[in-house]
């Protein structure tokens, strides 16, 4: 091979590896997203059965109900729509009502929120800034430190 | 008085820096000796006045100094000794003053030991490593200045996150900057190059032990980090794609690849403006790292609740220091031509396939964290990007090295044989496809990715035992010649292997662990037992303990088979009364070949603890085979071809590059 033919052989390869991922980013990035709802959020744009979101708010006060083992199911509220999630495992260290709290899962077809991760931060003052988002535009924003 | 001391001392060292800069870029300029000189001069005395301030901090925090804002926001008078030390770097504003003090210190690494380099050279690395803490001490006293008093000093502080009351995080952040901030001399070193328009062998020879270090440090570090998420998180996982990991995943995978490209700048003379390049990227990605978990512009375990000004200026450094770096490797790049012809088949191809895949991988880690910042400030939808992505799309790539790993160092320089390559590397290969074919004969639950994950491991770890069975001839001489060219093989020879095994165990781990770990939640009360991985676990009783600044509950759990017990687990959730936090501390039995796992939660009315148990097989591979390259990587820095002065380097600027070897 002449010098002209290995030069492009090595930018035709390293291209080709480049096209691999980027078909690999786009196809995972499709699959993977994410997005965040509130429960306003839910309420206003719907969201389908199975599709995967991030649900975001406060934990409802008097609506945390442990059932067998370790089932629990609460509410997440934004002060102004609520949505009940289903949980089963540990909860995180300083998930409290009244408390932030970001969950990932799904709607199941009884419209029951499945949870398979909560996310409550280990800090008593720290709001997940999506929450703090949230209740900024239901109107239920009590600051950082005020907190309901 | 302390305090004002150090404050004195800080504002003194960025003035030196700034001062140090100038001197070294317009004395290297003019030719002017003496402007030189002084640069070398300015880095120490920067160094010192650092060293000033840092210690100044420490006695504040020592002593517990209410009257320090830095120092109510972030201790307690009952806090240990070792975390009123470690909370000096375990808040924003001192691990600020540790950053710009490692700069320094590598500042006067290269005024001590760049004493044969090109007095000119020498100069200019040292001004633009000046420049560089300039612009960082800037960012310290009109930002994030850790000597500011309050005026009515409370009678005791708030604390340090508790999170953080721990050995493996109070060592993180240290040697995680060790390798951001070592980049930064590669980073010089590159601009100077560009600069002076000429990368040569001794460039590469230069760069080479630099790269080593940070990369030793970044890999310890980011062990480390994973390592104290693995125990303290509770969450039974090593590696959860936080932003904050992958800042420092990013700098890591541009670092190896900085490491070997330098090689065939050192060796060869060729793919020189690639390596300048792949310098000036991965000191920005340090950069970027730092800015990531500074400014709080992303959702992670360690976004401190976070003042905007410190967001735009740390933002304003990166762009300057990115912008103007590739602004000057635009302009000069085409300077640095003349490289040397190899063919497909060589050790330059190899090295080179390294290159793409490495920062093809680093690209997609960078893509999947800053994804969601992008969308909200385009869109203001809020969105995340999940591991599943990382999984699918930085994994393969991944795979794909791995498979590519071996063959490197059994390829000739310039013009090599398959031939000989496949003759050498035949055995690895039969042993990766016999350690997978038995792990899918004695493993029930054994997926075909799982089983080429697991070979691929295997690949690597045998694969550099070929390579070093290779070069001292081990299955063609005899034992005296064998014994013979082990003595004589350069200890970079060995490093290298070591660190390619290294990964190769890391990867076993890390295979093992995200397919074969089991997880059981169950709840019991006191003297009931739950089945896990063939353990018979009880909970024996739930105690409290008061620890010096936290009160706990403790269990104990015994993990027995066969009727036997085997281990004694003591898993406590801690509350520190301070912060109001309460941490899980994970507890851990390592048998070498795997753990389990035990963290215990809140109590239900009926008296029951949630208890939640892992086997998490294999899981000591992933610390071991960081270890193992880092050990590595110290191995290859010892050298002696990095130890030995290169004859003809004084001279100002050499006529042509002198031959690598």
């Amino acid at each position: 091979m002449t010098r002209k033919q290995r030069r492009f052989a090595l930018i035709a390869g390293a291209l080709a590896v480049l096209a691999g991922a980027v078909a690999l980013i786009l196809v995972a990035l499709n699959d993977n997203i994410v997005f965040f709802f509130s429960p306003s959020d839910v309420a206003a744009r719907g969201v389908s059965e199975g599709q995967r979101i991030r649900l975001g708010g406060l934990v409802a006060p008097g609506s945390v109900v442990r059932g067998a083992a370790t089932d629990v199911t609460f509410a997440v509220t934004d002060g102004v729509e609520n949505v009940t999630v289903h949980y089963e495992g540990i909860l995180p260290d300083l998930f409290r009502e009244g408390q932030g709290v970001v969950v990932l899962g799904a709607f199941d077809h009884g419209r029951l929120f499945q949870a398979d991760e909560v996310l409550a931060k280990h800090d008593e003052t720290y709001m997940p800034p999506e929450v703090a988002d949230a209740l900024k535009r239901s109107g239920h924003w009590q600051g950082e430190t005020a907190q309901p | 008085m302390i305090a004002e001391l150090g404050h004195f001392a800080l504002l003194l060292a960025g003035a030196l820096a700034a001062a140090g800069s100038l001197l070294g870029l317009i004395g290297a300029g003019r030719g002017h000796a003496g402007m030189m000189a002084a640069t070398g001069r300015a880095a120490y005395a920067q160094f010192a006045c650092v060293a000033v301030a840092f210690a100044a901090l420490t006695h504040a925090y020592v002593t517990s100094d209410f009257s320090l804002a830095n120092v109510v926001a972030n201790s307690h008078s009952a806090k240990p000794l070792l975390y009123k030390i470690t909370g000096v770097w375990g808040n924003h504003e001192g691990s600020m003053l540790l950053w710009v003090l490692v700069l320094s210190f590598f500042g006067i690494l290269i005024a001590r030991f760049g004493g044969n380099l090109a007095p000119r050279f020498q100069a200019r690395v040292l001004a633009v490593q000046a420049l560089i803490g300039a612009l960082f001490f800037a960012f310290i006293i009109f930002t994030s200045n850790p000597f500011l008093r309050v005026i009515d000093p409370p009678l005791d502080g708030e604390d340090l996150n508790p999170l953080l009351q721990d050995p493996g995080l109070a060592f993180h952040p240290p040697l995680l900057y060790l390798g951001y901030v070592g980049l930064s001399v590669t980073f010089a070193f590159a601009v100077a190059a560009l600069i002076e328009g000429r990368v040569d062998a001794v460039w590469g020879r230069w760069v080479r032990p630099w790269t080593l270090v940070s990369w030793i440090a970044l890999t310890m570090g980011i062990a480390l980090g994973s390592w104290w998420a693995y125990y303290e998180l509770g969450w039974g996982g090593w590696w959860f794609w936080d932003p904050v990991e992958n800042a420092s995943l990013m700098p890591w995978l541009a670092a190896t690849a900085l490491l070997h490209s330098a090689i065939v700048v050192e060796r060869r003379e060729t793919l020189k403006s690639w390596t300048v390049l792949l310098a000036l990227v991965a000191f920005s990605l340090s950069l970027l790292g730092t800015f990531l978990v500074r400014s709080g512009v992303l959702t992670s375990v360690h976004a401190f609740a976070n003042d905007p000004a410190r967001g735009v200026f740390i933002l304003a450094i990166l762009c300057a220091t990115i912008g103007g770096s590739l602004v000057l490797f635009a302009w000069r790049a085409p300077v640095l031509k003349g490289s040397n012809p190899f063919q497909m088949v060589s050790r330059e191809s190899a090295l080179l396939i390294n290159n793409v895949l490495l920062t093809t991988g680093a690209a997609t880690v960078f893509l999947g964290t800053l994804y969601p910042l992008a969308i909200d400030l385009l869109t203001g939808e809020k969105i995340s990007v999940g591991p599943p992505f990382f999984e699918r799309v930085f994994v393969p790539v991944m795979a794909l090295l791995l498979v590519v790993v071996p063959f490197g160092p059994r390829l000739y320089w310039k013009r090599a044989e398959w031939e000989r390559a496949v003759r050498d590397l035949w055995p690895a290969a039969l042993i990766a496809i016999l350690v997978a074919l038995s792990v899918a004969a004695f493993v029930s639950r054994a997926p075909v990715l799982a089983l080429l994950g697991v070979a691929l491991g295997a690949w690597a770890i045998a694969g550099a035992a070929a390579d070093l069975a290779a070069r001292i001839e081990l299955r063609t001489a005899d034992w005296r010649r064998v014994m013979a060219r082990a003595r004589i093989l350069p200890r970079s020879a060995w490093g290298g292997a070591l660190a390619h095994g290294g990964l190769g165990v890391l990867v076993l781990g890390a295979v093992t662990m995200s397919v074969w770990q089991i997880e059981d939640a169950a709840t019991l009360k006191p003297g009931e037992t739950t089945e896990i991985a063939g353990f018979a676990v009880t909970l024996r009783e739930v105690a409290p303990v008061q620890g010096p600044n936290y009160s706990a509950v403790r269990a104990t759990i015994e993990a027995s088979r066969e009727g036997t017990v085997v281990a004694t687990l003591h898993p406590e959730r801690r509350t520190y009364p301070v912060t109001g936090m309460a941490t899980t501390e994970a507890a851990i039995w390592t048998s070498g070949i795997g753990d389990l796992y035990a963290v215990i939660g809140e109590p239900n009315e009926e008296g029951g603890y949630i208890v939640r148990v892992f086997d998490n097989p294999l899981a000591p591979f992933l610390w071991a085979g960081a270890l193992i390259m880092a050990l590595g990587g110290l191995l290859s820095l010892s050298d002696r071809r990095f130890r030995i002065a290169v004859p003809g380097l004084r001279r100002a600027a050499p006529p042509a590059a002198a031959p690598a070897e």
